[in-house]
Order: C-alpha cells, then sequence, then structure tokens
C-alpha cells in the first residue's frame, strides 16, 4: 500500500498524460484551464500558505504576464519564448517594486494593498490604447517548439502539462531546501527568521516575486494557449477565485492548488450549466454555491481539503531520509573559559513614561551560568531583548567579545554567537523537529534561491541536516525527528528550542524561563544538559520563576524588581541579602 | 456542612490529551478547598470547566443552585465568580470600566446598587480607587491582580474560584495576596483555591486535594495534608534549603 | 479648474464622503467587536437602495426572499445545536430572534407597504428588512468562526460578499436604481450653491455617528460590546457572552448600512454589484483610522470621498484606480506605524 502511495504521484501523470487522447476536446479544455490554474495557485500556495501573506490581487500577476507577452507577440511579432522571458521579467520587477512597500506591511493592509493593485491593473489595462482597450488583444501567435505550432487543444493540454510538472518540481525543491526553511517559517511571524540570522523582510519579499514569477507563466500559458485576451479574466473576481481555490485547496500544501483549483474550476462548470437550465441564461447562483463552499471549508476544514485526504490515503507517510549525525565542519573557535563575554553597563529603556529597565549592570564569562530572577513585569523579559538587539537601549551600553553593541540588529547577533529561546515556544508547528533545527543553523549555511532550487546544494544540505540531527540526539529528542513540531509536548518544545538555539553554533545562549511548564524530571534533565553546555564553554544566561531552579543552577544570580537590579552575587550571598529578604522573597526565607 | 460544589468521575479532553482524569471532588460552604500540584497538572482545566467556559465529562452538581450547572451565565446569576490564571483583563480599558463590567450580568437585577458595590472593592484595594481613570494594562502584575479579583468580588460572590492567584507576583505581594484571601473566608465567602504554591495555600485551607498528571493523588484535611511526608518531599521541602544540595550534586556531576 | 468647479466638487466629495464615513464607522464597530473586516456591507447598502426602488415600484422587494432564506438557515443551524445541547430556552429564543422577527417584516414588506405609502412608511420597512440580514449574516458564517484568525474572518467575509452579490442579481436582476430623494430647491449657503440632499445627507451621518459613539464610550452595554472584543475569556466569566457582543454589532452594522444606503440611493445609480467598491471606500477610510479610531477613520473616509470627486473630475475612467493608488502611502504609514500582532490563516 505504501509502496503504491510513493508512486501516486507517477500513476497520475501516466493518466494525465494519456487522458486527452481518451477525452472530448471541451473536457481537455476544461483540464488545460485547471492547470493554468492551478499554476497561478502554486504562486498563491508560496506567498498565501508558506510565507503567510493573503493576497487579493494574484490575477493582476497573471494578467501582466499575459498581457506582456500578448503584446510581445501581436505588436512586435516576437516569438512565445521571448515571451516567456518578457513575461517572467516584468513580472519579477514589478513585484520587486510593489512588494518593496507591501511586504513591511501586515496582515490587512498587505490584503488591501493587494486587492488595490488587482482592481488597479484592471482598470488600466481596461482603459490602454495600446493593450486593445475592453476588447483586448487578439491573434496571438502559438508557442512553436522546433518550427512546429502548438495549435490545437490538445497540444495546449500536453504545453501545460509540462510547465506545471515544471514549476511543481521546482516548488517542491526550494521548499525542502534552507531557503524554503525560512520561507515556511514566515507564517508565524519574522521573529524566528531574525533571530537566526535571516532577513525576515527579504524573504518575504522573495517569496511576493516568486508568487509573481509564477503566477505570470500562468498567463504566459494563458495567452499562447488562449491566443486572445481581455481584462476581464485578470479582474478582482479572478483574484478571488485564486484564494478561494488555493485556501479550499489547502493553502499550505502544493498539492492543495492542484486539489482547490480542479474542484473549484469543475464545480463552477458543471454547476453553471445546471442553473442556467433552471433559472436562465443570466444567473450568477453558482457564485452563492461556491461562496457558501468557500464558508463551510473555513469553519469545517480551515486548513483546506487536501491535508484531510493525505490523512484518509496515507496517514503515516513520514519521510524517513537517511541523515547521519555530523558535528559542523567549520565551527565557531569557542572563546577561553572565563573570558567576558557580555558586558552592560548602566542599561536604560524606557517605554514612554515607563522606564522598564532602569540602571541594569552586569557580565557574563564563558563557562558560566548567570540566573536573573524578578517577579512579572520586573523587567526580565525587556532586558533580555537588550541583550538579543531586539530592543535598543535608552540609555547605557553593552559590549559583546569587547566589541561595543550599537544598535546591533536580531540577525546581526546572531552572527556573532547570540542564540536565544523564546518565552512562549516559537516553533514552526507544521516542520518537523529536524527542519526546525535546521532553522537554527540558517547563517551557517551559503546557498541561496538559485542553488537551493537546482540542486547544487547537497553537500551543504547534508551539514546542515547532520548537524542538526546531531543536535536532537544531544537533547534527546533524536526518536522523533521527522514528527512534526506541532505534536510535541511542551515540555519536549523546549529542549527542541534548546537544540534550535545551540544550531547556531552559539557562544552565548539566553534561555526564556526554559523550565516553565516542565515536570520534575524533565527539569533535572534540562538542569543535566545546561550543566553540560556549561562545561563545554558556553555562556548561559537564564531567567527563570522557579527558584529552585536557578539556585541550584547558577553560578551567580541577578534578581531584578520594579526593573531595578535589587541584588547582584553568588546564589548564596543573595539569599542572605537583606534588600532581597525584605523587597523580594518576603519574611518566609 | 453542606456541599457548595461536587464533582464526580469529572475528565476534560483536549483532543487525544486526557487533562483531567476522573476527578471527584467536593467544596463546602465557608470553608477554603485548595486543589495543589505541578504545573501540568490539570488544575487550569479543571476550574475552566467547573465555570463552564470548557467542556468536559462526568457530573457537576451545585447543590444550593440547581440551575447554576447550566450554563456559565446561570453560575454567574447564582454568584459564583473565577478569577482566571491569566486574569483576563480588559486592557485598554480604564480600571473603572473593568470594575463596572465585573457587575454586567447583574445589571438588571431589582435593587441593583453599582456605586456601593464599587465603594465596596475600593475599601478593600485602595489602591484601585487611586488608580480608578487608568487604563488596566498599565497596571502593575500586583495591581492586576487585585483588579482581577475587585471585578470578581463585583458581584459579591458566594462562591469564589481563584486560579493562581500569587502567580508572577514578587513574593510581598502573594503574602498580601494571601491576607486578602482569609479576609475574604472570614467574611464568609466559600473558596476553590488553586495554587502550585503548596505551602501558603495549605496555610489557610481547611482541605485540599493534591492534582497530578490530571487525577487526584491525595485528598483530605490540609494540616494531614501538610503533614504527610509525601507531600513534604514532592511540594513542601524546604525549597530553599534543598537547593543547596541540588547544587552539590550537579557540581559533583561534572 | 475655477474655484466654482472646485467647490461644487469639493461639495461632491464631502456627500459621499459622509457617507463612506457611516460606513467607515461601522467597519470599525464591527472590526473591534469581532476581528472582522465586514466586506458584504457594501451590499447592504445596494440592497437597500434596491428595496426601496422596488417599493416605489409598487412590487414586493426581492431582499424578502433572501431574508426567508437566511432566517431559515440560521433557525436550523440553531435547532441543530439546541437539540444536541438539549437547550430548550436557546430553541425558543432563537424561535423568536430568526423566526418571529423575520416573519413579522417579512409580511410587512409583501402586505403593509402599498405603492401609494408614504417615502418614511417604505423607508424604513427597508431599512427593517435589511438591518435584519446583519445579525443572520454573523449567524451564518462568522458566528461559527469566532475563534478564528483576522485573516480568516476577512475571507470569510469576502465570501459571503461573493454569495450576496450573486443573490442579489437573482433577486434583484441587473437594471441599476435610483430612489427618490430628500425634495427642495438648492439653496445658496456662504456662496455655495447647496442642495437639501446635501444636507440631509451629512446632517444624518453625522446624527448617525453621534449616536454610535456615545453608545459605546459610555454606556455599560457598549463598554460590554468593547470588551468581548478585548478579551474573550475576559468577557465570558463576567457574563457578557461574545456570541451576543457579535449579534448585537452586526444589527448596529446592518442598521448603518441601511441608513447609508437611504442617504446615498438618490445621489448616484445603484446595481446589484455596486456595493464592493463602496464598502471598499469605507474600508479604505476604516483602515486609515487603523481600524480603530474613530474620528482618524472619518478623517480618511472624507479623504476618500474628497479625492474621487476630483479624480472624476480630470480622468473619470481611471476614478477607481486613483483613489485606490493614492491611498496606498496612507495604508503603508498605518502598517507601519501601527504594531499589528502577525496574523496566519489558521
Amino acid at each position: 500500500m505504501t509502496r503504491l502511495i510513493r508512486f501516486a504521484p507517477l500513476l497520475a501523470l501516466v493518466v494525465a498524460a494519456a487522458s486527452p487522447v481518451l477525452l472530448p476536446v471541451y473536457q481537455v479544455e476544461v483540464i488545460t484551464y485547471v492547470m493554468i490554474a492551478t499554476i497561478a495557485c502554486l504562486g498563491l500556495v508560496l506567498m498565501t500558505g508558506i510565507a503567510g501573506m493573503v493576497s487579493f490581487g494574484q490575477a493582476a500577476f497573471v494578467g501582466l504576464g499575459a498581457y506582456v507577452s500578448g503584446y510581445l507577440s501581436t505588436r512586435l511579432g516576437c516569438s512565445a519564448w521571448i515571451g516567456l522571458v518578457g513575461a517572467v521579467m516584468t513580472a519579477g520587477v514589478v513585484a520587486g517594486l510593489i512588494g518593496a512597500v507591501t511586504v513591511r506591511m501586515s496582515g490587512h493592509y498587505l490584503a488591501l494593498t493587494t486587492l488595490c493593485f488587482g482592481i488597479s491593473f484592471y482598470f488600466l489595462v481596461g482603459n490602454s490604447e495600446m493593450l486593445g482597450r475592453f476588447n483586448g488583444l487578439t491573434g496571438i501567435a502559438p508557442v512553436s517548439v522546433g518550427g512546429f505550432d502548438l495549435r490545437s487543444e490538445r497540444q495546449g493540454y500536453y504545453l501545460a502539462l509540462v510547465t506545471i510538472v515544471l514549476v511543481m518540481a521546482w516548488c517542491r525543491q526550494l521548499l525542502a531546501s534552507r531557503t524554503g526553511r525560512v520561507l515556511r517559517s514566515l507564517r508565524s511571524g519574522p521573529a524566528i527568521a531574525e533571530t537566526f540570522g535571516a532577513n525576515a523582510y527579504l524573504y518575504r519579499l522573495m517569496a511576493f516575486v516568486l508568487a509573481a514569477v509564477i503566477s505570470s507563466i500562468a498567463g504566459w500559458l494563458y495567452a499562447h494557449v488562449q491566443r486572445f485576451l481581455s481584462p476581464t479574466p485578470f479582474g478582482l473576481t479572478a483574484s478571488i477565485d485564486y484564494l478561494f481555490m488555493t485556501v479550499i485547496g489547502g493553502s499550505s500544501q502544493l498539492w492543495g492548488a492542484l486539489l482547490g483549483a480542479s474542484l473549484v474550476t469543475i464545480i463552477k462548470h458543471e454547476l453553471q450549466d445546471l442553473l442556467k437550465f433552471v433559472f436562465g441564461p443570466t444567473t450568477r447562483l453558482e457564485l452563492l454555491v461556491f461562496a457558501a463552499i468557500m464558508i463551510v471549508v473555513l469553519q469545517k476544514a480551515r486548513k483546506g481539503l487536501w491535508p484531510l485526504l493525505e490523512q484518509r490515503i496515507a496517514p503515516k507517510a513520514a519521510p524517513t531520509l537517511d541523515i547521519e549525525p555530523m558535528i559542523l565542519p567549520h565551527r565557531r573557535p569557542k572563546p577561553e573559559h572565563g573570558l567576558t563575554v557580555v558586558t552592560a553597563s548602566h542599561l536604560e529603556r524606557r517605554f514612554g513614561g515607563l522606564v522598564a529597565v532602569d540602571d541594569i549592570s552586569f557580565h557574563v564569562k564563558s563557562g558560566e551560568i548567570l540566573g536573573i530572577l524578578g517577579p512579572n513585569g520586573a523587567g526580565k523579559t525587556t532586558l533580555f531583548n537588550l541583550i538579543s538587539g531586539a530592543l535598543s537601549p535608552s540609555q547605557g551600553e553593552l559590549s559583546f567579545l569587547g566589541a561595543p553593541l550599537l544598535r546591533a540588529s536580531a540577525r546581526d547577533m546572531c552572527r556573532r554567537g547570540l542564540s536565544r529561546t523564546f518565552q512562549h515556544a516559537a516553533l514552526v508547528q507544521d516542520m518537523t523537529l529536524l527542519e526546525n533545527v535546521a532553522i537554527g543553523a540558517t547563517h551557517l549555511g551559503r546557498c541561496g534561491l538559485f542553488a537551493n532550487s537546482l540542486r547544487l546544494d547537497r553537500t551543504e544540505e547534508r551539514q546542515l541536516l547532520g548537524w542538526s540531527r546531531h543536535l536532537l540526539d544531544r537533547v534527546g529528542l533524536a526518536d522523533k525527528a521527522f514528527e512534526l513540531a506541532g505534536n510535541l509536548s511542551l515540555g519536549h518544545q523546549r529542549l527542541l528550542e534548546i537544540a534550535r538555539a545551540l544550531a547556531a553554533d552559539p557562544v552565548l545562549l539566553l534561555l526564556d524561563e526554559p523550565a516553565a511548564g516542565l515536570r520534575m524530571n524533565e527539569k533535572v534533565a534540562l538542569a543535566e544538559l545546561l550543566a553540560e553546555l556549561r562545561c563545554e564553554g558556553l555562556a548561559i544566561v537564564l531567567v527563570e520563576h522557579d527558584m529552585d531552579f536557578v539556585f541550584r543552577l547558577a553560578d551567580r544570580l541577578m534578581v531584578m524588581n520594579f526593573g531595578r537590579r535589587i541584588a547582584y552575587g553568588r546564589p548564596d550571598d543573595v539569599r542572605a541579602d537583606s534588600g532581597v529578604q525584605e523587597a523580594y522573597l518576603g519574611a518566609a526565607a | 456542612m453542606t456541599a457548595l460544589l461536587r464533582i464526580e468521575r469529572f475528565s476534560v479532553r483536549y483532543g487525544r490529551l486526557l487533562a483531567v482524569n476522573d476527578v471527584s471532588l467536593e467544596a463546602h460552604a465557608g470553608e477554603v478547598t485548595a486543589v495543589i500540584g505541578p504545573n501540568g497538572a490539570g488544575k487550569t482545566s479543571l476550574v475552566n470547566a467547573i465555570m463552564g467556559l470548557i467542556p468536559f465529562e462526568g457530573s457537576l452538581a451545585f447543590p444550593a443552585w440547581p440551575a447554576a450547572a447550566r450554563s456559565i451565565e446561570a453560575r454567574i446569576r447564582a454568584r459564583i465568580s473565577l478569577v482566571p490564571e491569566t486574569r483576563d483583563l480588559f486592557g485598554p480599558m480604564s480600571v473603572l470600566d473593568n470594575l463596572r463590567l465585573g457587575a454586567f450580568a447583574l445589571r438588571s437585577e431589582v435593587g441593583f446598587d453599582m456605586a456601593s458595590r464599587l465603594t465596596g472593592v475600593f475599601k478593600l484595594f485602595p489602591r484601585l480607587a487611586e488608580r480608578r481613570e487608568q487604563r488596566a494594562d498599565t497596571l502593575s502584575g500586583g495591581e492586576r491582580q487585585m483588579l482581577a479579583l475587585g471585578r470578581a468580588l463585583m458581584l459579591r460572590p458566594s462562591f469564589l474560584m481563584l486560579d493562581e492567584p500569587s502567580l508572577g507576583l514578587a513574593p510581598l505581594i502573594v503574602a498580601e495576596m494571601f491576607r486578602i484571601i482569609q479576609r475574604l473566608k472570614n467574611d464568609g465567602v466559600s473558596i476553590l483555591l488553586i495554587e502550585q504554591n503548596a505551602r501558603a495555600a495549605l496555610r489557610i485551607s481547611d482541605r485540599a486535594y493534591v492534582l497530578e498528571n490530571g487525577a487526584v493523588h491525595l485528598a483530605g484535611g490540609a494540616s494531614e495534608i501538610a503533614a504527610d511526608p509525601r507531600i513534604i518531599d514532592a511540594y513542601l521541602g524546604g525549597s530553599m534549603t534543598a537547593a543547596d544540595d541540588g547544587r552539590q550534586r550537579l557540581s559533583g556531576r561534572r | 479648474m475655477n474655484t466654482d468647479v472646485a467647490l461644487i466638487l469639493l461639495q461632491d466629495g464631502l456627500v459621499s464622503g459622509a457617507v463612506y464615513v457611516l460606513l467607515a464607522t461601522a467597519l470599525v464597530l464591527v472590526f473591534s467587536v469581532t476581528r472582522v473586516v465586514f466586506v458584504p456591507q457594501g451590499d447592504l447598502v445596494a440592497f437597500t437602495a434596491l428595496t426601496l426602488s422596488a417599493f416605489e415600484a409598487g412590487q414586493p422587494p426581492g431582499t424578502v426572499w433572501i431574508l426567508i432564506v437566511a432566517a431559515a438557515i440560521a433557525l436550523a443551524l440553531d435547532v441543530i445545536e439546541a437539540v444536541r445541547l438539549r437547550d430548550r430556552l436557546h430553541a425558543t429564543r432563537s424561535l423568536l430572534r430568526f423566526g418571529l422577527v423575520p416573519t413579522v417584516i417579512v409580511m410587512a414588506a409583501l402586505f403593509l407597504v402599498p405603492k401609494t405609502a408614504p417615502l418614511a412608511w417604505k423607508m424604513a420597512v427597508s431599512a427593517a428588512l435589511i438591518a435584519c440580514l446583519g445579525p443572520l449574516i454573523y449567524r451564518i458564517v462568522f458566528q461559527p468562526l469566532a475563534a478564528a484568525s483576522p485573516l480568516v474572518l476577512l475571507i470569510a467575509a469576502v465570501a459571503a460578499h461573493l454569495g450576496l452579490s450573486s443573490i442579489g442579481l437573482h433577486v434583484f436582476g441587473a437594471e441599476g436604481v435610483r430612489t427618490e430623494g430628500f425634495s427642495g430647491a438648492p439653496f445658496a449657503l456662504f456662496g455655495m450653491i447647496v442642495t437639501p440632499q446635501a444636507v440631509g445627507v451629512l446632517a444624518s451621518s453625522v446624527t448617525v455617528v453621534t449616536a454610535l459613539y456615545v453608545f459605546f464610550r459610555f454606556s455599560l452595554r457598549g463598554r460590554a460590546l468593547l470588551a468581548a472584543a478585548h478579551n474573550r475569556r475576559g468577557a465570558e466569566i463576567v457574563g457578557i457572552s461574545t456570541v451576543a457582543a457579535g449579534r448585537t454589532v452586526f444589527l448596529l452594522t446592518g442598521i448603518a448600512a441601511a441608513i447609508s444606503g437611504l442617504l446615498i440611493g438618490p445621489t448616484t445609480t445603484l446595481y446589484y454589484d455596486s456595493g464592493f467598491l463602496l464598502g471598499l471606500k469605507g474600508f479604505v477610510g476604516a483602515i486609515v483610522g487603523g481600524m480603530a479610531v474613530y474620528p482618524l477613520a472619518a478623517a480618511g473616509a472624507l479623504l476618500v470621498g474628497t479625492v474621487e470627486a476630483f479624480a472624476s473630475f480630470w480622468a473619470s475612467a481611471y476614478r477607481d484606480v486613483i483613489v485606490f493608488l493614492v491611498i496606498i502611502p496612507v495604508l503603508f504609514w498605518r502598517s507601519v506605524s501601527t504594531v499589528a500582532p502577525e496574523d496566519g490563516l489558521e
């Protein structure tokens, strides 16, 4: 059975290749249209499902590709292949310009902006003399291969089939790579990417441009298969159609695009005929059914239909790649034991009138654990964000390995050797443990989009994944390497976060309440791991509520209250400190 | 002693995970009933299900108010109130608005007097009176907990459930919090107290349940529980003194 | 362009801007209580005008059928739920809310609005029909999605719009309508020719917006609606039902949409699908206010109206393009200046 499932895509391909011979022309045309829509939806999967940006304007990029190639063909007599290059390049450049502004926005703002562009494209094209206004362009040349024109419906079908296979294969390859892992982390916010040295903005822009380029390929295909263009199929309704197809199919998976596009197109076609027969030729009631399906999917199966189908046919198809644990060949030289890693002097951070961190000084050496204690709202998390570069201090100085830190971003800090975990475990739920850890090693890789897409990255991938595997071994999660992070218990999630932080090969590790939510035996295991890391020369800063845990583990302690440092020193001294007794521990101690 | 709350064979499930497993428990009038246990033992799920915020299996009864078990609104009308672990204040609103909304469900009852209820809460927490116009999300941790409790007290509850009232507070404020709970008890409020801070909780309660992995591990009078060697070992074991042994243990392993 | 033309355009802009203000305010309200960007708001506006025009023509409006079907679905959903929970009270309330109320309104629309009825009565029944749709849409589309992220809710709202405009074509047909307005001769005010219609629109818009502001700022019930938005659990434990809050705010937005429709109906020709762009312009205004700040939302809506008026003078074919392109810098500024929580699709 599993063997059968592994060959399912191949089988589907064979069926797809044979069907035009067997089916009537009308159905061949419908399937061709399904494939074109699928390609556009693949772009949306990258942008919406993977990178978390909703687009209500994707049809505009399909239209852009179509019109560029159509214009080159009808007005300048260029071949379809030059048209393809033109379409892809124009879409890339336009998306780059638009994206440079829009991907900085979040949520609704981005969705609305894409909508504005989508509507504007429709009106611009419709009012442009050069592009034939609302009448459109006619007489577009077919694609020609080796002097042979692909004119008939069946030939168009095969062209679409080859294109979809290529685009799909490329997307799969990309998503499994280093670049893909960062893209897939974006949906849970930019924090993960930034913490591990990747520029979240550039990756969001990359997703936006890739989505546009893929959509423009769909448009190119449309132009040369249909050989006639008008603005209508690229308007807002089409954009909404593409988005709905993607969401119905399952926006976070490539196969979801195919499923969504097929279902929606076929249901719409069949229903339209039926409803026209019942209610007369002007009815658009099929849209009502379409909307209803969309709403029911959102209510009952928010991840789309593909995950449901996948569960049905292959409940546990976890990949069991052979990945040998290995230590990275080029590790960062560890500073010698006892060298000062971070020094903070008189740090202050204000938010409006509130002083969250007030005149804090401390230092941490390699091979040492500094514990930070304090009640909620004492400024611990703010202090953490100051050290890790997520916030910059209002006053005071920080230095890292002897070099002063001036407005260093989280990204820079990662490259310099700082790594952290989050108070609320920030993992990519639908990625495997191994891939989650590999995100930590992002800044240690060199291969970019190009190498990743063309599979020139095999050596590097083997190293990064092997290193991740090694770290999973260390935290004791190796047996779950191919499970999804979302299925882990809270305790295991914390361990996974630590493995990911270690994957960046840090000098300093910041842990934000690593013991919160752990059971007793898990706490003991965590303490052992941290003690071991300390032996290896790592500097560790630990924010924790659990006093027992901190007092046992830390070499030195800092107690904070109301943003101020009220005690600082060896655990015994801190406990004996009368100020701490009075202000913090109370009489009970 | 009459039981105010009685649950039997009570379970809470999240998907496949069984957060509360077959728990039976009683809380009596005029008493403080403590539920203690480590993080993740299912304490919060238990109390949220009792309040009616999440679904449960098994039986739940409030013998004094038979109608209260029906819905969360019915519980509120029966003066059953919860202070959740996450406080759940209305952040952008003023302290005063937060308190007024605490009595929202009673607004159309005969003889309802918002002003006198507010005065009552302000008397207990003069700090809140000083800050009545301040936004709730600008309060300090301790003040937020006071506001959360104050909002619950706007109902003049006869049965009050407190979920980790000392969580994340500085020890001095924790002590203050427990003084207030003691005072409420003296005023005749029956309390179900969920706490990780077992020592402080057992000190002011009459009966206690120890929850572990979703199930009742031990139950009995608070003083018996506090004297139980297993509990002393796991929860009360001198939190400070034992730390040194642990530290030596760890460094010995190095 | 001379000053006279500019003044006329400005007046036009302010009048349509005033309607957008109303739409923007309602959108901000709905969003702040339920996190829904209520795209179908515009459809309800257009449907109001189409309903009123049907009454003017002495025919039963198509809205009646929409209402009947929607109420039947909502009722069915509630009854199924009540049976599952074995909650008789819930079923009874639902029968009143989604059974009795729509029946009364439908009966009134079918039998009590002769062609000769006064305009005010026709307007009132039209408004009641539309306002009643608000809570029904909430029950069918959004109530089951209460825990979803804002982006999921946005997609659902777009789906709801698609569904509504599809029924709209079916029951109203493709013809456009223009309804009767406030009668009276234009008069001069500070050197400007002012129509009673313009004054009526501005005055109504200001009144409704002020009423909404007072309700949400000062009444305990209004505060409770906002509380449900800030913290669901916090609201539940003090006895504020988030479902009831959603229903109430959708009723309010239905009323606001109906009033907008009555105001805008006489000034422009409306089709079954005109609503989307209207709603979008209100939405742009709302988002200028960061979906939270009412005065800014109002300013944004007025800006949209004015830009639109001037754009239609200079380049009417590109009118909408200009409106949407001008708005992008504003969006950018709002997006960068408000720290929004990241929201995913799940």
